[in-house]
């Protein structure tokens, strides 16, 4: 017997039984705008829960309003939103967030496991110890992530990989229901960035977790992405990856003549004109909107 | 010498300077880890060299220069907290504030006219304390203590990381504001034993020295309020048998505390790392 909802949730998947109607989240005809500027306006996309949603669209497009808006930060100006079934709400404890690696300062006094033991109670008010329990589950995240062999060396000194997955096992360690990812694969070489993309595409399929996850490559997560929204210049595309990458769609998006090109397994988004071409490599494969740059 | 001491220690004037100067290190202690953590060197001068001209003014309409100071350093705290949230917008409101504030205490100095007075502020007068002055730095230790003991996890969490505890429902900028308020008393307290001018040794140095020590947070902040006592304490009984000012020795245990940490941490971690292998 599990005292996990959500393990009989899939068991229940499992056996054929009609699913948790709930989803992880239900945009209606949301907008969202920091005074006169629309970030994005009318998105209407509903995401069950287990699945692995990406992200998508060239800096400043409302990536990150869009995950800010999930967790309750950035109210909308019209439209709804539900998550886990109700309104977002500030410090939802089904929620956890992996940020952008920014690296922490070399001599900042705290280890691998403080970071992770912030996750279960660096919101609550007081001193406070962490008990048994939660100390035993902090060490499980650290073992669900294989960190357990720097958990004790000061964080500043470990590498980008290293402190991602710290960060994985600090959203994680209080059981979430949606993993919200910011950019978790920026400034992390390729390697690492295969291995945290795992990590996190992994509990998705394995604990049956819903992922949104924010980046500017999709080729990274192609193997786990479900579905996925592309938001560009206020309009936003949101569907399965071979729908919504496609030249017309995308031309669509941009306004313009947009070719995507799909190349040894890989996706890539070329803009014409103003000589757009964007390399394989280079992390920034959508072309930036016509009067992105004012 | 001990002869002097035990002699010294009689007196009620000491007993008060080793009273607020115990309750002035633990508070400077737990606030400087966080103050090294947030960068904010720049705003503790500003709170302290604002809370100077706080203390000459209430001393000219004949009030608490010991209350002045607290509310010099509260308003410019409130001040700061509204108008400079962002790190590049606090430094310009921070150096904004400071240098219109030492104007004004400069009015208020020639307005009084009594250098004394303000060497004491500036450099720091412990041995000077009243017993009103003492109930008032009591009260206000306990208040910052409470205030940081009920604050310490979501401060921690905001100082260390700012943008996931934002996600998680933390407060940040509540937190923010909050703080300051905590440093602008602590900035109150420590200006009693150091002055304004040295306030640094105190809400800097024990910070960065435990920094130096562990990673272990807890312990850190544990070396940080021990270090703070040991330069407090050892300075106002070095100074009760010398000449020399407290001042002058706090900012020496507490320096050669700093030097022992930055260049003795690192020779200790290589030992470790040889009996490891």
């Amino acid at each position: 017997m599990s005292a996990n909802g959500r393990t009989r949730y899939r068991g229940a998947l499992a056996t054929g039984q009609a699913p948790d109607p709930e989803p992880a989240m239900c945009f209606d005809r949301a907008t969202l705008a920091y005074g006169d500027r629309v970030v994005w306006s009318e998105l209407s996309m509903t995401v069950p829960q287990g699945e692995f949603l990406a992200v998508l669209g060239p800096n400043g497009s409302g990536k990150t309003s869009l995950l800010r808006a999930l967790l309750g930060l950035a109210p909308l100006a019209s439209g709804s939103l539900d998550v886990l079934g109700r309104p977002p709400q500030r410090g939802n404890p089904d929620i956890g967030y992996v940020p952008q690696h920014a690296g922490f300062d070399r001599d900042v006094p705290l280890r691998g496991r403080d970071l992770v033991a912030l996750g279960i109670d660096g919101h609550r008010w007081g001193f406070g110890r962490l008990s048994r329990a939660d100390r035993d589950r902090v060490e499980a995240a650290l073992e669900d992530v294989a960190a357990g062999s720097y958990a004790d060396a000061p964080i500043g000194r470990l590498s980008g990989g290293e402190q991602q997955r710290l960060r994985i096992a600090q959203a994680l360690v209080g059981n979430p229901k949606l993993l919200l990812c910011d950019e978790p694969l920026a400034s992390l070489d390729m390697r690492y960035q295969q291995e945290i993309t795992e990590l996190i595409g992994g509990w998705s399929r394995d604990k049956g977790g819903t992922v949104v996850f924010v980046t500017h490559d999709v080729n990274p997560v192609l193997g786990f992405a479900d579905r996925v929204v592309f938001v560009v210049n206020g309009r936003w595309a949101a569907g399965r990856t071979d729908e919504v990458l496609t030249s017309e769609t995308m031309s669509g998006l941009y306004d313009a003549p947009v070719e995507v090109l799909r190349v040894k397994g890989r996706i890539v988004v070329v803009g014409e004109g103003s000589g757009a071409g964007f390399d394989i490599d280079e992390p920034h494969h959508f072309p930036e909107p016509a009067g992105a740059h004012q | 010498m001990i002869d002097t001491l035990a002699h010294m220690l009689g007196y009620s004037f000491a007993q008060n300077a080793l009273v607020a100067g115990i309750l002035v290190a633990v508070v400077a202690g737990l606030v400087s880890r966080f103050v090294v953590a947030r960068n904010m060197s720049f705003a503790v001068h500003a709170l302290a060299e604002v809370g100077f001209t706080g203390s000459t003014g209430f001393i000219l309409i004949g009030l608490s220069p010991v209350l002045g100071l607290l509310s010099g350093s509260m308003l410019t705290a409130l001040f700061i907290g509204t108008l400079g949230l962002r790190v590049r917008e606090r430094d310009a409101v921070v150096g904004v504030v400071m240098a219109f504030g030492l104007g004004l205490g400069v009015l208020f100095i020639t307005l009084y006219a009594r250098y004394a007075t303000a060497v004491a502020i500036l450099f720091g007068a412990i041995t000077t304390v009243s017993r009103g002055d003492l109930v008032l730095l009591v009260a206000v230790a306990v208040v910052t203590l409470v205030g940081l003991g009920v604050m310490y996890r979501p401060l921690t969490f905001a100082t260390v990381d700012p943008i996931v505890a934002e996600a998680r429902g933390v407060p940040v900028r509540l937190i923010s504001i909050l703080f300051l308020l905590i440093l602008a008393a602590a900035v109150a307290e420590a200006v009693q034993v150091v002055g304004v001018l040295l306030i640094l040794t105190l809400l800097i140095t024990p910070g960065a020295t435990a920094e130096r020590l562990t990673a272990q947070p807890g312990l850190a902040t544990v070396a940080s309020v021990s270090i703070a006592l040991l330069a407090t304490v050892g300075g106002i009984l070095l100074a009760l048998v010398t000449t020399v000012p407290v001042s002058f020795y706090v900012t020496t245990i507490a320096f050669v505390c700093y030097l022992a940490a930055r260049f003795g941490g690192p020779a200790m971690e290589r030992l470790r790392g040889l009996r490891a292998e």
